[in-house]
């Protein structure tokens, strides 16, 4: 029963990994757009295609920690106890974010505008990367059984320092294939362009750091590579397989298929991540089962999850069948 | 159930209180910030509850006023209400999102030996919460884009979210006042039974107490708004829609409200005595309680109060021989000092006496519209509207004072102390101030941008020309237009 819970767990983090990724990394490319003239035009795309679904991708981050501290609270507790710096940073930049987008889109004039939009960019870029090194001290095993663990050296560290970048550069990729692709379905080729070169030099830089990463890992947390690179192997070969085809077929393919080959890569290597662990849900030293709630408390969850696969996935499917149809749209 | 809860609880909470006492002489606990920042985020997030759960429903009412009737001006409130309830979802649900990291990083012991009861309510508000964000997206963008009635219906779930959601998360806070259907060992859960979890004692009051202040605040914030306009001489057909719709659903909630109100100190009564005698600022344990208005406890007896005789006892048990338990009766150890007995007597005072205030209010509205069944221009009646929506937030703050304050010292009643629950090390502080100076850009932020968007539809009606009208707005159908007349776009 606790490996079901830590399943759905896990799909929460996914869908927020593509989702919710793919929403900061559209900040990334609002951050670097540059001034206000030659910005405006990325900087619009990005306001148009994120506002309808940035809200319900971002209940998905709700949903990770619902599940965390109902299903595992003793892990609950052990992570917010030693990592609440990277953690609070997080959270705090969660609020900068979502109220300088909302706030923006009412700006009409540059200065006004700046302000918001800095907020709304730059904590785009610092959210996932604080997110980032959590998950690298969760995987490298910082996270003490009891909580409380080192406050510093927990998050500031070769393997979270390498969960941060990865964190940053995997959303910035995965937007510039989502805008591109939005450009192409709008017609606006030289913004499709735009998109697509920003695309190409995130995947080469991505895969850069992916391989030094190979390296960090074997020294930082020997057991994690151990894993990613048998049992994960197949998920990490089909990750970057995944992102190669997407960025080949960009020019030519359905946006469509391309966005599907890009959030197959995203997913791919953050299950990656979670098959390499298993079964452990700290470290190598918390197991699922050692954190898991009560039976009836899963047995709830489970319960939870159903419905949410029978209201909540059939509405996202709604939501992003209209946004895609150009019915959420300031036309 | 809950005896049995109760019997096992006190010496579980003996345990966790010798428990509690090693960790602080060990480290330093960080009580006191986590309650100042809990408060603070928790006192911000409240005011935008309101607008997501309740404020929504109004809007919905112009939108099918002005579908039925083709009503165009009912129409293009429906629609500013959503782009307002647009900014104000978007900051309800972040700083909301702080709440749950605070969970974990202000009170990782209560989520970690209760997490798994405790967090159950909240799994089923992710759900509502799901809901609300995907069909709010909707609605607000739809405009225009889908059929009308296509698109009215796609706020319905949106309204129906926020019951939900508000229910869940009050069985949450309700749990924590009535500890039911776990069972402890050694300080920690070990076994569930979600449903006595979540429909605990405390659930029902509180969720339909909540439920109704939020309709009372949307309402008279919304409609103290367009008061505020009518008296400055904008008595158009929008502001007078804009001041009837909500103030209609305000007054009639808040007779309501007083009834589920009055039924709920009963039940406060009844099952946490504690809090009771904490609302009364009652010393002693006796019969022939006094109700005392104002006053403060100092030394263990109230100054300054007007007492109305044996008044307590009435209203608890309709009978002046109504035995209430006094602050004695509570153990010395968890008898929560003066100063918190006072704040929460107080609170509980400055919402029953708004709460009043707000009922006179609605019987004025009702007689007045009764005999002109128009918006209603009495300069002293708009007077008082206008300030209606500020002591209905003052009312909504003061509730949740009285709940969380006349919980103290406990966090889960009999079973968690609030000392036992903060965080047991670190310097919360920092976090607490970057808080505070962040939510104070965003709530800057917010008023600025409320102010803006309504600054833009007084043009745009001074014009006269509808088409412009949604043009200059955050979530209205042509953004491309601005963009061009803005300078340029962008950070």
């Amino acid at each position: 029963m606790s490996t079901v819970a830590a399943v759905v767990l896990f799909a929460g983090v996914l869908a927020y990994a593509v989702l919710g990724g793919a929403d900061y990394g559209a900040g990334f490319w609002d951050l670097t757009a540059g001034g206000a003239e030659r910005g405006r035009r990325p900087r619009h795309l990005v306001d148009e295609s994120l506002a309808p679904v940035w809200e319900a991708n971002h209940v998905w981050l709700i949903f990770c920690l619902v599940m965390l501290w109902t299903a595992f609270p003793p892990a609950f507790a052990a992570i917010m106890t030693t990592l609440y710096i990277p953690l609070g940073l997080a959270a705090l930049g969660i609020v900068a974010r979502g109220s300088g987008f909302a706030f923006r889109k009412v700006f009409v004039r540059t200065e006004q505008q700046r302000v918001a939009g800095a907020a709304f960019a730059a904590s785009s870029v610092l959210a996932p990367f604080f997110l980032g090194t959590v998950a690298g001290g969760i995987a490298s095993g910082r996270v003490p059984t009891a909580g409380l663990g080192d406050p510093i050296s927990s998050w500031l560290n070769p393997t979270s320092l390498l969960g941060g970048v990865l964190a940053v550069l995997v959303c910035a990729f995965v937007a510039a294939v989502f805008l591109a692709a939005e450009a192409r379905r709008r017609g606006e080729d030289d913004l499709e362009t735009w998109f697509r070169r920003r695309a190409q030099v995130t995947a080469v830089v991505t895969g850069v750091v992916a391989l030094t990463g190979i390296a960090i890992l074997r020294a930082d947390a020997p057991r994690l590579f151990d894993e990613l690179l048998t049992r994960g192997l197949v998920l990490v070969v089909g990750s970057a397989a995944c992102g190669l085809a997407a960025l080949a077929l960009l020019r030519r393919a359905a946006p469509r298929q391309v966005q599907g080959l890009a959030v197959l890569a995203v997913a791919a290597v953050v299950a990656g991540w979670g098959v390499a662990q298993y079964p452990y849900l700290l470290g190598t030293h918390v197991s699922i089962g050692d954190a898991a709630a009560p039976t009836a408390t899963l047995w709830a969850l489970t319960a939870v999850a159903a419905a949410a696969v029978l209201i909540v996935v059939p509405s996202m499917g709604l939501l992003f069948v209209l946004a895609q149809r150009g019915r959420l749209e300031s036309s | 159930m809950t005896g049995a809860v109760r019997g096992r609880t006190e010496g579980v909470s003996l345990a966790l209180a010798a428990a509690g006492v090693g960790r602080l002489a060990a480290g330093s606990s960080q009580v006191l910030p986590a309650r100042e920042q809990m408060a603070f985020t928790l006192g911000f997030h409240i005011i935008l509850v309101p607008f997501g759960v309740a404020f929504t429903f109004m809007m919905l009412i112009a939108n099918y006023r002005g579908l039925r009737r083709h009503d165009q001006h009912a129409l293009r409130l429906a629609r500013r209400w959503s782009q307002v309830s647009g900014v104000l979802f978007a900051v309800g649900a972040v700083s909301g999102t702080v709440l749950s990291f605070e969970l974990g990083l202000l009170w990782p012991r209560l989520m970690g030996p209760f997490g798994a009861a405790y967090g159950l309510p909240f799994a089923v508000e992710g759900l509502f919460f799901f809901v609300e964000a995907i069909f709010v997206a909707i609605y607000i963008y739809g405009w225009d884009r889908m059929r009308p009635w296509s698109h009215f219906w796609t706020g319905v779930p949106v309204v129906l979210s926020g019951v939900g959601g508000t229910a869940s998360v009050v069985a949450a806070n309700g749990w924590m006042n009535q500890p039911a259907g776990i069972t402890v060992r050694d300080g920690r859960v070990v076994g569930v039974q979600p449903l006595r979890v979540f429909f605990n004692d405390a659930f029902w009051y509180e969720a339909l107490h909540m439920l109704l202040a939020a309709y009372m605040v949307a309402g008279f914030v919304t409609a103290g708004v367009y008061a505020a306009g009518m008296l400055r001489g904008r008595r158009d057909r929008l502001h007078r829609l804009g001041l009837l719709i909500p103030l209609t659903v305000a007054a009639v909630t808040t007779p309501v409200q007083f009834f589920v109100g009055d039924v709920a100190a009963r039940e406060v009564f009844q099952l946490e005595p504690a809090k009771f005698a904490a609302i009364e600022a009652l010393p002693t344990t006796g019969d022939h309680v006094p109700e005392v208005l104002g006053g403060v406890l100092v030394d263990g007896e109230v100054r300054y109060g007007i007492d109305i005789p044996s008044g307590a006892s009435l209203l608890s048990g309709y009978s002046p021989d109504t035995r209430i338990l006094g602050l004695d009766a509570i153990p010395a150890d968890v008898r929560p000092a003066d100063h918190l007995v006072t704040t929460v007597h107080l609170a509980f005072d400055v919402m029953v006496g708004i709460g009043t205030a707000l009922l006179a209010l609605s019987f004025w509205f009702a007689v007045l519209w009764w005999r002109r069944r128009e918006a209603p221009e009495n300069p002293w009646f708009l007077r008082a509207t206008a300030v209606s929506g500020v002591l209905a937030v003052l009312a909504l703050e003061s509730g949740w004072v009285v709940t969380e304050v006349g919980r103290q010292p406990w966090t889960v009643v009999g079973l968690l102390l609030t000392r036992d629950a903060a965080a047991p090390g670190g310097n919360l502080w920092l976090f607490f101030g970057a808080t505070v100076a962040l939510y104070a850009a965003v709530g800057f932020g917010t008023l600025f941008v409320l102010r803006l968007m309504r600054r833009r539809w007084q043009e745009a009606e001074r014009g006269g020309d509808d088409a412009e009208v949604d043009d200059e707005v955050p979530y209205g159908p042509s953004r491309a237009r601005e963009l061009d007349r803005s300078p340029g776009g962008g950070a």
